[in-house]
């Protein structure tokens, strides 16, 4: 056996995972041609380091991993960016993390450290000039650089730099592994992050967690969708000086994050979600305070949308404005929301289930997508409007049923020498959570993937050819997230 | 002489007022209190107040920018007529002077933004300059075709546009108001054109080329831009309010129609997005083809019998 096959929230044993060497691991991986969501390294002992692969079969819910040992003098293998272009990244951060270098990638810049002097790409010619952005930029935005190739008002290509918010996030997890750390991940990604880890912790700690408290974590994960792409919604509007847009949607964004701040003391959703379940039930009366607001959230996200899409001077800037093809968007791999605005089926809300989801049985919604800033922005509001009826429909259970406590306080320690994939689909696309153990039962390893980290290239494509006035707007219907990318 | 006394303070002190009246209309539309009407001219005060912040790459240009621009846009309004009076320096083809006073200030303003060697302000002169030269010939042709009609080459032209052009009149004026209308968006820099509150600098036009200024420099700036706009308007004014009233009323006539050209600018800005930059070329050729509307109209009159 080459894989072992598995399952999301699925612990398996270390020693179950095949090991392979690098040339027959290559080959399977190319053989299988799955989607990877997981390529990290990992000490291995005396100097080697021992490479873990997770790649997903979304139509069967199936993780396939397997692993490759490099001794202390192996220092090179022959990339698999070349055959499958989506690896870029992956590799880049193995080559960053472990200095085992992919032989003939195409784009092998740093990813995050800046140890190394990063060569942009140049162009030349008379009218051909370069636009530097950042890593400052006005207003509070986090901190990237970005640099254009420009010719007059077109942009030929664009290249960002990231990195600056690299915190260690992953050495961090496995030193002081707790929810407030898990949650500081990224800041506009509270519950998802959150939930990954915790479901990662209870499968190794085989906690078991109360029906209610799971519907309270689908709903907050919904409601956190919802919030961030009302926001964004607005951010776009703002951006193209539509300024009606901006007001109602900040307006509206607000209702929601405030009864987050209801039902957990904070409007992003800090410290809600624990190992083993939920910090706060909510009683009916919040219940029915909520529907109520979410019910006019919905109205009122309805209403401006429509009067935005009315309105022809809105859908001239928004339509063929920053467009991934399906190819492109399949080759390099995006995913969640920016893939499925490209007419990529990714959702692992549906892929990769839970069971408190799949008891829900939801209608699988496809979105026709062109790939362009109409298409995402039409995304995120189909997808706004399904967040508050599933909120809604989950508020209206809790009311009536599942009286239950919500946190499982009986913990056991942690299971040795294993390993279990969390994967969570926040509002920005997968969030993939890996932990590992020792013989010892403690952490060794954790491994982070925000949704940023595959997209960020995505946005680099959308600019090509486009004016550089609009990459704003292009940037804020991806909304990427810098610490997410930098951990 | 008390009028042309209470035009210079009109000049001075209407143009904060009109950049407030636009921000409090946009607040209106937006269900927000805003920011008192008189906020810019606070802002004014509180800039000048300040300490100057000047980059180690800029030359002499960049300091002697600000000051041009002020000053060029005060002595245009020389040229203009104003509330119930003709233009301070009334003489044959002054708006010639006025143009080319303000196209100095543009140059200036130019210059002076690529003078701080920045990738940004490069960009942004160069989307204003463009923009100016697709603006100031149909300015030019609106001006001299409305001139050529009354005979009268002084800004006293446009009051008599009714009386000079008989049938067509009504025609060239709602022609000429709207060429000098689009005019006023695209040199105040205000939506669909520019967007004067954003903070994304790749998108500016005007608000990119002035980063560098700040304190008394930046002041000094806000200030001409919205004498300027002022100034633009006045002439909408010329063509709108009639002539012969009696002086008081004029005077209100002209400042409430100031106080209605900012609430429709504030509307227009709260009610459409902006044009692609690379579409706003078409927009701001509706002027010229307005301009070269008014041009037919008057050559028919004067030739066509």
């Amino acid at each position: 056996m080459n894989w072992i096959k598995t399952k999301n929230n699925t612990k398996i044993n270390l020693n179950e995972i095949p090991s392979l060497d690098i040339d027959t691991l290559r080959d399977e991986i190319i053989k299988l041609n799955k989607r990877p969501v997981g390529f990290f390294g990992k000490e291995w002992g005396e100097g080697s380091t021992r490479l873990f692969v997770i790649l997903a079969d979304d139509e069967n819910s199936d993780l396939y991993v397997s692993s490759c040992i490099f001794d202390a003098d192996e220092k090179g293998y022959e990339s698999l960016t070349q055959t499958i272009p989506s690896f870029h990244v992956f590799e880049r951060e193995f080559y960053e993390q472990f200095g085992i270098k992919p032989l003939n990638h195409p784009w092998l810049k740093p990813l995050r450290s800046h140890k190394k002097e990063y060569k942009f790409f140049e162009m030349e010619g008379e009218e051909v000039h370069q636009v530097a952005v950042g890593p400052i930029h006005a207003g509070v935005i986090e901190p990237g650089h970005f640099r254009f190739m420009c010719n007059g008002e077109t942009v030929y290509h664009l290249e960002i730099m990231l990195g600056y918010q690299n915190r260690g996030v992953e050495k961090l997890m496995v030193e002081y592994p707790t929810n407030q750390l898990a949650e500081s991940i990224c800041g506009d990604s509270v519950i998802a992050h959150n939930l990954a880890y915790s479901k990662v912790m209870e499968c190794l700690k085989d906690v078991k967690v109360s029906k209610r408290a799971q519907l309270i974590r689908t709903m907050a994960l919904e409601m956190e969708r919802a919030a961030i792409h009302i926001g964004d919604l607005g951010a776009i509007a703002g951006d193209i000086a539509y300024l009606m847009g901006a007001s109602v949607f900040g307006a509206t964004r607000t209702l929601v994050i405030n009864t987050m701040l209801e039902f957990s003391g904070s409007r992003f959703g800090r410290g809600l979600i624990n190992v083993g379940g939920v910090n706060f039930d909510i009683d009916n009366e919040k219940i029915e305070r909520a529907t109520k607001t979410l019910t006019k959230v919905e109205k009122d996200v309805d209403r401006m949308v429509k009067t935005m899409l009315k309105n022809s001077s809105v859908m001239s800037r928004l339509e063929k404005t920053g467009t991934v093809s399906t190819e492109k968007a399949l080759e390099i791999g995006l995913v969640g929301m920016a893939a499925r605005a490209c007419g990529v089926n990714l959702d692992s809300r549906f892929d990769f289930a839970d069971e408190c989801f799949k008891s829900l049985a939801l209608p699988r919604k496809l979105f026709k997508g062109k790939g362009d800033v109409n298409s995402r922005f039409k995304l995120r509001y189909q997808e706004t409007m399904e967040s508050l009826s599933i909120a809604k429909r989950i508020l209206d259970m809790l009311k009536n049923g599942y009286k239950e406590e919500v946190l499982n306080t009986e913990q056991n320690a942690l299971s040795a020498n294993s390993m279990a994939i969390s994967i969570v689909e926040g509002w920005r696309g997968e969030v993939v959570h890996i932990a590992l153990t020792d013989m010892n039962a403690n952490l060794s390893r954790y491994k982070i993937k925000d949704p940023s980290f595959n997209n960020w290239y995505g946005l680099a494509l959308a600019v090509r050819n486009n004016g550089v006035s609009d990459f704003p707007l292009c940037n804020k219907s991806f909304n990427l997230s810098y610490c997410g990318n930098d951990l | 002489m008390a009028i042309k006394i209470l035009n210079l303070i009109i000049v001075l002190f209407v143009p904060f007022l009109m950049l407030g009246i636009i921000k409090k209309t946009k607040a209106f539309w937006g269900g927000r209190y805003g920011a008192p009407v008189l906020q810019p001219l606070y802002d004014f005060v509180k800039l000048m107040k300040k300490d100057f912040v000047i980059s180690k790459t800029t030359s002499g240009i960049f300091r002697i920018t600000p000051v041009i621009v002020i000053a060029s846009a005060l002595f245009a309004a020389l040229f203009v007529p104003l509330a119930s009076s003709s233009a301070i320096i009334n003489i044959p083809a002054g708006f010639i002077i006025f143009a080319y006073i303000l196209g100095l200030s543009k140059f200036f303003s130019l210059i002076g933004a690529m003078d701080t060697g920045s990738s940004f302000e490069g960009m942004g002169a160069s989307r204003e300059a463009c923009f100016t030269t697709i603006v100031e010939p149909a300015f030019f042709m609106l001006l001299a075709s409305i001139m050529a009609l009354s005979g009268n080459y002084t800004f006293d032209a446009l009051s008599k546009i009714i009386e000079n052009s008989g049938n067509y009149g009504i025609l060239i004026c709602i022609f000429a108001l709207i060429a000098l209308f689009i005019m006023i968006l695209t040199e105040g820099s205000r939506v669909p054109v520019d967007d004067p509150a954003t903070h994304l600098e790749l998108t500016m036009i005007h608000e990119v080329m002035i980063l560098d200024n700040s304190a008394a420099d930046l002041a000094l700036i806000t200030w001409a831009s919205g004498i300027k706009m002022l100034l633009l308007s006045s002439l909408i004014a010329a063509i709108v309010i009639p002539q012969g009233l009696p002086q008081w009323i004029a005077v209100l006539a002209y400042l409430a129609l100031m106080f209605i050209i900012s609430v429709i600018i504030g509307t227009i800005e709260s009610a459409t997005a902006r044009i692609r930059m690379s579409h706003v070329f078409e927009f701001i050729f509706v002027m010229s083809s307005f301009a070269l509307v008014v041009l037919a109209l008057v050559v028919a009159r004067m030739f066509g019998g």
